[in-house]
């Protein structure tokens, strides 16, 4: 049992499991860190950023590639876990040969098709004059400037998919339950199951009738809107894979919460504007209920909130349908009928409104001061790349960073000098590491695979020796290209015996509670099953060409040897034999057992757990007439 | 006992003793006893029982076998007891063999009623009663109740077995005090045979390895040196010193908490801590328990008066001993000076604290808890390690919220502990708050700021901590030292504001109201001390602070309305207000007093209203410029809707305002304080036209109106008012009223609707002269005297006790007679 780790980054995981003769990838995270070292790609002609000395717009926006670690056409399948670890699958999907099956609950191909149109989007509606490539060239990158020149495997690079490519990505995928139990070529049997986290994200069970691997990726334990974490079925696990725990296991999501709060309330009541840049689905939904709650009591519920992205209103639709995904509260509110997330009402009240982008209604609509929650996160394309440009020199207004992926810092930097302030309030309510050892010690697997990030403390930290995994045994890490042989042996087969070779055997008791039966038979395996079945009976004899080619075919059914089982008692074994006759023995005991010795004979019986040997010279008859009196205690089946 | 008292007991009794009249109310019958008690007290029990002979009839009646209820047979068994106080009356009921059958074992010792615990405690407070005279001792002896007090300690009901080791500790003293004076220290031998039993039996249990049966007899012998101090105690202690001793050669040692209690109880005692040098056992104990233990015995051991100084010494080290293992930790050695050598290296202490999370995080507790309850007590061990107490502190906070970076193993492990710990980010707070008291180096002071300011800002502070770190914060900032000259805040402490404005700005926005509230809280604290000072005002004013302060006038919750209340008015008090403006009131300019009259007017609920109230008062007394330009329109309107106000403390508020104004028009009120400098009366005008413009903002008729106010404490406050008022007007006198004798008549048949209850008269425009008129003619020292008694007297006399019980039984019977 292997696992092939493609992706370095513990919270857009990429692993490829063999396990039996099944290839199974578990996500297919992107990283899109690399975007940062482009400029942003602004919706309008920005004198600024077109004005910039040197170095002036080129490339296309690209995205970091898988190793070619594995041959990726040999994947069975590919589990997803939630829609942020399934934004590389047109590259998989599209680009080698993958002829397999996706599996994923419905919200997370739902959300995880307006996640990739809305990227789509963004990079297709600016599309870019002139495009260069020559710079990957080792050779110029080397001379470009810092941070650029040391960006690794540019080479690897991407540039972004098309619509086309993720709709014949997203028609691979076949839709699952969770708890649904789905049969890979009869050899495995893999199980989605609620992680807590979005809507529609789930853990995986992988398992055969002996062994049991469980994927945890990207859960929760924390009461937002989504189906609580299924726990109970990840015990008795051999191997847990965990990724996908908090990126910021510093910041609580409660505080986090507080404090945008309370950061949006000071600059709207001081006339500024609020920009929220953020993913269109996922914790925006818990932001709108936050703010829901906290609009009148702030006073703030005359200020307009804009939710600008082209799916936009997929994305507040689509989560109020998804009943059977959500917690209980939200569940049961279905049912009065109201709608789950109380968005509705905001929008309702007009307090709320979305568009699909800057240029239409909105302009019309626009009134300051506002809160507008618009993407990207990584501040390089999307309509937030005009707010920053708009907002970025007043000092009334904020930039609230509230996604966890991106370091603000980094994002923020082709907008320097920026005089509007910037908060940063990453809500991650994946797990930490507290919630980690609890479901540990919960779940108890024998072994834990991780992230090598996860095995020490952050770097940054170094003392916070609780910012780790603390199991025992102690978690075995990977890093990125790196091929982990799992810490287990599989032992076990599962056969199934065919009914009527079944009533053939005879079984003989050995020991009290212990039968044993010999059986002969034919293994048939097929798809993974293994069957035992009643062998072919001896051919008759026919032809004389015919009869050998029957007899190649069909197993040599020679009459076997009696098996035999039971101990040889000594002293009744030495009595016997004085009885036939043998004299002067002796006796002496080993290690293992004892040693007979028939000093007139010259002969020598080694009687052991396991073996008895007769060492005589030469001598046949006597050697039969001793194995004869040795057989005479013990059983024969 | 006054006859109609007397006439009424033999019914009651018939009712008491009556099962089918079951009693309803446990109270009565308490009061019942505590008349009984007071009457015993006054006079003889005897005399009580044969004039009243229906009492010894209820006695014996609970004796036939029929099953009186559990309440009624509690109540006559401590009844018997409250009798029995008295020797004669004693031997007056044991002719009768009446005890013997009540608290024997013929009693309800062994009848079905016993397994009521009411029973058994009434049992026990019986002869708790009745054991005050040696004669007591014999029967005690003969009834075998020491043995049945022995079992009752274990009883399952906590309230009987506390009682059951009382009763024990008050026989033990009985017979002892018994003893014939002259032998100081008598030989055991000699002691009574009820002492020396429940001595054995003490012992025993001190041997014995169960632990309940210890903490009893540990708990017996701390009642005992308690609270006797008889001669004999040296003695006791001297025998089962031995048997104390032994425990703690155990590991661990068993019972430590009520081991540690005896222990002081001991030390406390006058006559045992001058005969038996207690020292010895305490500092073996102290060294003996564990870190957890021993915090308890320490804080006790430093509280005692005439405690040796190694001993003092010892102690403090217990209670150091956790932080110089944290300080350690943090590898801040060599450190300053003041904690005990080699305390840091004490392994017994680092083992505890490195165990778990639960032993860490309670050891690190109590001894902060500790540390903070001796601080400000005299016996305040000296000198006090106050800057390596503030590092101390300081590191455990730091640990709390993750920005230490300790490179000891010890240290990584203590953070990965205590990280997020919010049990310990409180006590750590609340001794740092507490620490303020002192002062230390600059730097360290610098380190306090800097980590109070951490956690201010922390978005994980939880909204308790955040209390407490404002209540640090002040704490520190009024005790840092003022700039010599101009009376301003230091430069550090300067600094520090500067930082915390705009956090408090952020939390005022919070969308938690316990955080807005301590913001607020902690905003008008901060404008009380230093309001005036060019810094704090400057700092202030640049700040969003005093807008944000006048939004939350409007907060969806009703304390922060309130603190918003209180903390503008302060700041306004100062000059420190600021417009209203955003995007709500574009423009608008409302004056703060309006908008404080709005919420007096409109406000759901009270706090609001009652803050608004009690800033009006102090700006009325301080002469605010708001309302001095006319205070005369402002007390109007204010008293105008005060008089509606449904809240009893917005309307006691609003005379109380009445009362400032009056001080101010007629001086102030000579009865208050007859010693007070005489105020010069050239400020206060004459009286007629102070009457006048007294009509003119109606504060007679809510002065008159509240004088019948449903809710006393109203009343009593416009009695005092008025009475005031008609002292001033007497003293000055009135030179018109021989001319003009108004006609009062209407106004004094309104005020006899209103003390009807009949609000909705009005009383119409009042002239001066007919105030005075009313005034007079009204018995308001009368009224007075009424409004102090308090609201129960009448039902308070034994006579309408009896009355009552007797009533609602006679309601049962009443109702009973309509059933058939």
């Amino acid at each position: 049992m292997k696992l092939y780790c493609l992706s370095g980054h513990p919270t857009l995981p990429c692993n490829v499991l063999k396990f039996k003769s099944t290839t199974i990838m578990l996500d297919c995270g992107l990283d899109m860190t690399s975007t940062l070292n482009f400029l942003p790609l602004p919706l309008v002609q920005s004198p600024r950023l077109s004005n910039l000395p040197g170095w002036s717009l080129k490339d296309g926006n690209a995205f970091l590639d898988k190793t070619e670690l594995i041959d990726l056409s040999t994947v069975d399948v590919i589990l997803i876990s939630n829609y942020h670890c399934m934004m590389a699958l047109p590259y998989i999907t599209e680009h080698t040969g993958f002829t397999g099956t996706v599996y994923a609950t419905e919200p997370t191909v739902q959300i995880g098709r307006l996640l990739m149109e809305e990227l789509v989007n963004f990079i297709e509606r600016v599309p870019k004059a002139q495009s260069a490539s020559l710079w990957k060239n080792k050779d110029i990158q080397r001379l470009l400037p810092s941070p650029l020149k040391d960006a690794v495997e540019v080479s690897t690079w991407r540039r972004c998919y098309t619509m086309q490519e993720v709709n014949s990505a997203l028609s691979k995928i076949q839709l699952v339950g969770y708890s649904q139990k789905i049969e890979l070529f009869g050899a495995v049997q893999v199980t989605p199951l609620s992680s807590g986290y979005a809507l529609g994200s789930s853990n995986w069970i992988i398992q055969s009738h002996y062994e049991k691997v469980s994927y945890v990726s990207g859960s929760s334990l924390l009461t937002t809107h989504p189906q609580p974490m299924d726990q109970a079925s990840l015990k008795n696990s051999d191997v847990l894979v965990l990724t996908g725990l908090t990126q910021i296991p510093t910041a609580n999501p409660d505080g986090m919460v507080g404090e945008f709060c309370s950061n949006l309330a000071l600059t709207v009541r001081n006339g500024g504007n609020v920009l929220v840049p953020c993913y269109p689905s996922g914790v925006i939904y818990d932001l709108l209920e936050c703010l829901y709650q906290y609009i009148d009591s702030a006073g703030l519920s005359s200020i307009p909130f804009y939710f600008i992205s082209p799916v936009a209103n997929s994305s507040l639709e689509f989560s109020q349908i998804f009943a059977e995904w959500l917690c209980h509260n939200k569940q049961t509110k279905v049912y009065l009928p109201e709608p789950p997330f109380p968005h509705a009402e905001l929008i309702q009240t007009n307090k709320l409104k979305h568009y699909p982008s800057i240029h239409g209604d909105f302009s019309n609509d626009f009134r300051q001061p506002c809160v507008v929650f618009t993407g990207h996160p990584s501040l390089r394309f999307g309509d937030v790349v005009h707010f920053m440009e708009l907002w970025g020199k007043s000092s009334l207004n904020t930039v609230i960073f509230t996604e966890p992926d991106f370091s603000y810092l980094e994002a923020l930097a082709p907008y320097q000098p920026l005089a509007m302030k910037c908060i940063y309030c990453p809500i991650d309510t994946r797990l930490n590491f507290i919630q980690v050892s609890k479901l540990l010690k919960e779940v108890q697997p024998l072994h834990v695979v991780c992230p090598e990030q996860y095995t020490q403390p952050p770097p940054a930290q170094s003392h916070r020796m609780d910012l780790m995994i603390d199991c025992q045994p102690p978690a075995m890490s990977y890093r990125r290209a790196e091929v982990l042989a799992l810490p287990f042996k599989r032992r076990y087969e599962k056969i199934e015996i065919m009914p009527e070779l079944a009533d053939s055997l005879v079984p003989m008791e050995i020991k009290p509670g212990i039968s044993l039966a010999t059986v002969s038979a034919v293994l048939h395996t097929k798809d993974n099953k293994h069957v035992l079945q009643p062998p072919p009976r001896p051919a008759q004899p026919a032809g004389g060409k015919k009869r050998k080619r029957a007899s190649e075919e069909v197993p040599d059914c020679k009459v076997v040897k009696p098996l035999l089982s039971g101990s040889i008692p000594v002293e009744q074994f030495v009595q016997t034999l004085e009885k036939h006759g043998f004299s002067d023995i002796k006796v002496e005991d080993t290690a293992k057992g004892h040693i007979v010795l028939l000093q007139e004979a010259e002969t020598l019986i080694q009687i052991e757990e396991d073996s008895t040997h007769i060492i005589c010279d030469n001598d046949e008859m006597l050697r039969v007439r001793l194995r004869d009196l040795v057989l005479k205690f013990l059983q024969k089946f | 006992m006054d006859p109609e008292c007397s006439r009424l007991l033999p019914a009651l009794c018939a009712v008491l003793a009556d099962p089918r009249q079951p009693v309803a109310d446990d109270t009565c019958l308490e009061k019942l006893l505590d008349w009984f008690k007071t009457v015993t007290e006054a006079g003889s029990s005897l005399l009580l029982l044969q004039e009243n002979p229906c009492l010894v009839e209820l006695l014996f009646h609970v004796l036939k076998p029929q099953d009186p209820s559990p309440r009624v047979l509690s109540f006559v068994l401590r009844l018997a007891g409250v009798f029995a106080a008295q020797e004669n009356c004693f031997q007056y009921l044991q002719q009768g063999e009446l005890l013997p059958r009540l608290f024997g074992e013929a009693g309800p010792l062994g009848g079905a009623a016993w397994t009521a615990p009411t029973v058994r405690s009434g049992w026990i407070q019986g002869l708790r009663h009745l054991a005050q005279h040696p004669s007591a001792l014999p029967f005690l002896g003969d009834c075998g109740a020491v043995d049945t007090i022995f079992s009752l300690q274990g009883d399952s009901s906590l309230f009987v077995a506390s009682a059951a080791g009382q009763l024990l500790v008050h026989i033990l003293d009985l017979a002892m005090r018994a003893l014939p004076q002259g032998h100081p220290n008598p030989q055991a031998c000699d002691w009574p045979a009820c002492a020396q039993k429940i001595v054995h039996h003490v012992e025993d249990s001190l041997r014995c390895t169960a632990a309940p049966q210890l903490t009893q007899a540990l708990n017996v012998l701390t009642a005992t040196f308690g609270h006797c101090h008889g001669l004999w105690t040296p003695g006791l202690w001297v025998r089962l010193r031995p048997l104390v001793a032994r425990l703690l050669e155990k590991d661990p040692v068993p019972a430590s908490h009520a081991l540690v209690d005896l222990l002081l109880s001991v030390a406390r005692s006058p006559v045992l801590s001058s005969h038996c040098d207690p020292w010895e056992t305490l500092a073996l104990t102290l060294s003996r328990l564990s870190p957890t233990q021993s915090g308890p015995l320490a804080l006790g051991t430093l509280k005692l008066q005439d405690c040796p100084q190694a001993l003092r010494t010892q102690a403090f080290g217990v209670l150091l001993q956790p932080l110089a293992c944290v300080l350690k930790a943090a590898a801040r050695e060599p450190g300053r000076p003041g904690l005990p050598d080699g305390a840091a290296d004490d392994s017994v202490t680092v083992d505890m604290l490195l165990s778990s999370k639960s032993a860490c995080v309670g050891l690190l507790c109590c001894a902060l808890a500790h540390l903070e309850l001796l601080q400000p007590l005299p016996q305040c061990p000296s000198p006090w390690p106050q800057e390596a107490l503030l590092e101390a502190v300081v590191t455990v906070l730091r640990f709390c919220n993750g920005s230490a970076a300790p490179t000891s193993d010890m240290g990584g492990h203590l953070c990965a502990i205590l990280v997020g710990c919010v049990r310990v980010q409180r006590a750590a707070l609340d001794f740092l708050g507490t620490l303020s008291q002192g002062t230390g180096p600059q730097d360290l002071v610098a380190q306090v700021f800097a980590v109070l300011l951490e956690y201010l800002a922390s978005p994980d502070s939880s909204p308790t901590v955040l209390k407490k770190a404002f209540q640090a914060s002040l704490g520190w900032l009024l005790s840092s030292p003022e700039t010599p000259g101009c009376r301003d805040l230091d430069p550090q402490a300067q600094r520090f504001l500067r930082e915390l404005l705009p956090v408090l700005q952020k939390r005022l926005c919070s969308p938690c109201w316990e955080v807005r509230d301590s913001g607020l809280e902690f905003l008008t604290q901060m404008a009380r001390h230093w309001g005036g000072q060019a810094g704090f005002r400057q700092v202030l004013l640049a700040s969003e602070v005093p807008r944000l302060t006048r939004q939350l006038l409007r907060d969806p919750e009703s304390y922060v309305r309130a603190s918003a209340v209180t903390a503008t008015g302060q700041l306004s008090s100062w000059g420190l207000t600021a417009a209203p403006a955003g995007p709500e009131h574009p423009g608008v300019q409302q004056s703060l007093l309006s908008e404080l009259l709005h919420v007096l007017c409109t406000d759901s609920e009270g706090f609001p209203r009652r803050a608004v109230m009690q800033v009006f008062t102090q700006w009325l007394r301080d002469g605010h410029a708001d309302v001095a330009g006319d205070s005369e329109r402002f007390v109007a309107r204010v008293l105008q809707a005060a008089s509606r106000d449904l809240d009893w403390e917005v309307r006691a508020q609003g005379l109380e305002l009445a009362l400032v104004f009056l001080e101010q028009l007629l001086g102030q009120p000579g009865s208050r304080c007859p010693y007070a400098v005489a105020v010069p009366k050239a400020a206060a005008r004459p009286l007629a036209q102070a009457l006048q413009t007294l009509c003119r903002v109606q504060l007679f008729e809510f002065a008159f109106r509240a004088l019948f106010d449903c809710d006393r404490p109203v009343a009593q406050k416009s009695c005092d008012l008025l009475l005031f008022l008609k002292a001033k007007a007497t003293s000055c006198g009135t030179p018109q009223e021989d001319r003009v004798i108004p006609d009062v008549s209407s106004v004094e048949a309104t005020l006899q609707k209103w003390q009807a209850g009949e609000h909705g008269h009005p009383l119409g425009d009042l002239e001066p002269e007919a105030v005075m008129a009313v005034l007079r003619s009204m018995d308001l020292e009368g009224l007075q005297d009424t409004l102090a008694e308090s609201s129960d007297h009448m039902e308070k006399s034994p006579q309408s006790l009896l009355q009552d019980m007797l009533a609602t039984v006679g309601v049962l019977g009443e109702n009973e007679a309509d059933c058939y």
